[in-house]
């Protein structure tokens, strides 16, 4: 299959060794990439922050670019809870029938990186071997707007050498919220505060999840706390294979 | 018209009342204990309804429903409650409703009033007013009656003395209530606050209620309670006076077959309220010889109109979306500046008030969609929470710095080879502040970042470079 990827403009700039990853993964199971250059951003950040006016032009540019891809891949959940909540709601505000179509037309080729694996492609088996304890932060618009479920679990429990431990409270924000942390500060830091302690509670050695962007949030809290645990997307974890698989990468 | 929710016209800011807020260790060890109860219980009530989801559709579509036909709902109910013997009062504001209500009092030579709890008269700060007047009010409901005598505003719309804990309880009721001695097991407590109560429940001539639902059908008022103190108020009394938002009114008694399985549930994780009091007019013989209600707009009729926001007066008051709230967890009530808090609150107190009051609430929020999860009537807090931010920024209301930000970066963002530059450019400028490969102390609004967290220092090669790299330029 030829899979579009959608990196996201954070991803692209800050997470590059996740897009890396994701390649790894889907040409591992025999798969095609693609990156197509002119691509930006969904808009998320102008959106939620209620710039709505400015992530207009970046869905037209993003349906643009993706018109004729047959499938088209993002290693973030809450870009993709950006893409099927808000773009419609976008199309319809703006009262063009034909943007609407073309929002259609574009929503089911649209997958998150583990439910791209899960059902689109039929895998939880990705043939990675990572031999260190894992715990799992299911993020907010993975779960209540993707409705993602158990996928990234599923894909974690095939994983050779892995030893998860449940993450308490696992569903709890853990206080990013896009510009919500540089806006309100303290409390977000609050936030996290709680949640890296179940983190360290679980005493595993890595935190993942399918969203950089909280990973990058509590990874930041672990390290300024100068704690040994590092959050990895999870990508990084099925894109590790061999014996001498190390925990590299980012966040 | 004055406009007026609670207090909230002097409240400040919400980061920074937070922040002053989190401060008090025991508030926050409170509210997460009080709140971890209640949704644990919550969780146990809901998971035993195979139609929950149905319920939560059917209270939506009702709720609907009546809002598109409110003006015909609530002159069925002023008709019908008018047939029954009730007397029906229409308020424009905060302080219509309190004068209707302090002349109803004082035409009767009434200097004193019980109260059940209701949060609709908090938001008219009918107390003030009643005490203005010479009238004291006393409010019966246990944790309102903490808050009124600790003089304190309500942290939470079901639990209003959430932030207090056993040992707080105790000294307000040593010293208030002028005891010389009291324990501090529950039963203690009750039993103070039964012996004060039940002299004022016997002796007090005039009552004073909300409501939760009104019925048009039949002009019926539904209030739902734990302690019994509101059947006290409400049939004890020879004046009872209800005063309750024109969004309050439900169609018919059937459509109570609804709420009344969602309400008790999301609220304090029951299957049925212990007390569930409903009355239509007046009875001779039996109950108050006198029954009025103030019907309430305080600019719900404005909510109304705007249909994007509309399905905020869907709301029922039962709390489930602040007890999920992740925020609310750490700052509790008080930092919203309302008697309104939590997710609700940040979109009601905004849109009753209009913009220029409460206007940090709308971002007191990560967006995480748990407040709509757990809503039993299902109104989309985080899409309102962002039309409102929209309404905000077109109204210019940002700072300078954010608008010239989100300005920029959507420019950078409106192309694959602008934003690769924008990449190169923001590599360039982050070593002043790197550090062993983290970012430290970054400027303006990136240093609420830094001030708590670490930020990795953005690789040398990007994705795209990669990539580009990789496939000598295919796919392009």
């Amino acid at each position: 299959m030829l899979i579009s990827l959608f990196i996201t403009c954070y991803n692209d700039m800050l997470f590059p060794e996740t897009g890396k990853a994701v390649v790894r993964v889907l040409e591992r199971l025999g798969h095609t990439v693609e990156f197509r250059r002119r691509q930006t951003c969904c808009g998320q950040m102008h959106y939620n922050t209620g710039y709505q006016r400015d992530a207009f032009p970046m869905m037209l540019h993003f349906l643009e670019v993706f018109r004729d891809a047959e499938t088209v891949c993002a290693p973030s959940a809450s870009c993709v809870a950006m893409i099927r909540d808000h773009f419609p709601k976008m199309a319809e505000g703006a009262g063009d029938a034909s943007l609407r179509q073309a929002v259609d037309d574009m929503l089911p080729r649209v997958f998150e990186f583990s439910e791209l694996l899960v059902d689109k492609l039929g895998v939880t088996d990705v043939g990675a071997f990572f031999p260190h304890s894992v715990t799992l932060h299911t993020s907010c618009h993975a779960i209540r707007s993707l409705k993602i479920g158990d996928k990234p679990w599923r894909l974690l429990q095939q994983v050779r050498g892995i030893r998860l431990i449940e993450l308490p409270y696992r569903e709890q924000c853990c206080g990013f919220g896009g510009t919500f942390a540089i806006k309100n500060p303290d409390v977000s830091a609050a936030m996290v505060s709680e949640k890296i302690r179940y983190v360290l509670d679980t005493q595993a050695e890595i935190c993942t999840g399918v969203d950089n962007s909280c990973l990058m949030h509590i990874g930041g809290a672990l390290s300024r706390e100068r704690a040994a645990v590092r959050c990895l997307h999870i990508a990084e974890i099925l894109g590790a294979s061999g014996p001498n698989a190390q925990a590299g990468g980012a966040a | 018209m004055s406009v007026r929710v609670g207090k909230a016209d002097h409240a400040p800011a919400f980061p920074g009342a937070a922040k002053r807020l989190m401060g008090n260790t025991q508030v926050r060890q409170n509210v997460r204990r009080a709140t971890d109860t209640i949704r644990g219980k919550r969780a146990k009530v809901v998971a035993e309804m195979a139609d929950w989801e149905e319920l939560r559709e059917a209270a939506h579509a009702i709720k609907e429903h009546t809002l598109r036909y409110l003006d015909f709902y609530l002159e069925q109910f002023e008709t019908n409650c008018t047939r029954a013997g009730g007397q029906v009062h229409w308020a424009r504001d905060a302080d219509e409703a309190n004068r209707i209500v302090t002349g109803l009092l004082q035409g009767r030579g009434q200097n004193e009033v019980i109260k059940v709890k209701t949060m609709t008269s908090d938001e008219t700060q009918l107390n003030v007013a009643l005490h203005d007047a010479g009238i004291t009010a006393h409010e019966t409901d246990l944790a309102d009656m903490i808050v009124q005598l600790g003089e304190d505003e309500p942290s939470h719309i079901v639990v209003p003395a959430m932030h207090r804990n056993r040992a707080e309880i105790r000294q307000i009721f040593l010293k208030k209530m002028k005891l010389q001695e009291l324990g501090d097991r529950p039963e203690d407590l009750a039993a103070a606050a039964r012996a004060y109560l039940r002299e004022k429940f016997l002796r007090v001539k005039a009552g004073f209620s909300g409501a939760n639902f009104a019925i048009a059908e039949t002009g019926s008022i539904c209030v739902v309670e734990s302690e019994g103190n509101g059947r006290m108020c409400v049939t004890l009394p020879e004046i009872l006076i209800t005063m309750l938002g024109v969004e309050k009114v439900i169609p018919s008694f059937n459509d109570l077959e609804v709420f009344l399985q969602l309400l008790p549930r999301s609220a304090t994780g029951e299957r049925m309220n212990p007390y569930n009091s409903i009355w239509t007019g007046v009875t001779a013989g039996d109950g108050p010889r006198e029954f009025h209600v103030v019907l309430l707009d305080n600019n719900r009729t404005g909510v109304l109109a705007d249909k994007e926001a509309r399905e905020t007066l869907d709301c029922i008051r039962c709390g489930a979306c602040l007890n999920a709230c992740p925020v609310y967890r750490q700052t509790g009530g008080h930092a919203y500046g309302s008697i309104y808090s939590g997710p609700i609150g940040a979109i009601l107190s905004p849109q009753l008030q209009g913009m220029e009051h409460s206007k940090s609430l709308p971002y007191a929020s990560s967006l995480c969609g748990a407040c709509y999860e757990v809503c039993p009537v299902k109104i989309d807090i985080p899409e309102i929470l962002i039309h409102l931010r929209g309404k905000l920024v077109e109204s210019g209301y940002p700072p300078l710095a954010e608008r010239v930000a989100m300005k920029a970066a959507a420019v950078a963002l409106a192309d694959g080879d602008r934003l690769a530059a924008a990449q190169k450019l923001a590599r360039l400028c982050q070593w002043p502040f790197e550090h062993e490969g983290q970012l430290r102390n970054l400027p303006g609004m990136l240093g609420g970042w830094t001030a708590f967290r670490d930020l990795a220092a953005i690789p040398k090669e990007s994705f795209r470079d990669w990539w580009a790299a990789r496939s000598g330029g295919k796919n392009a």
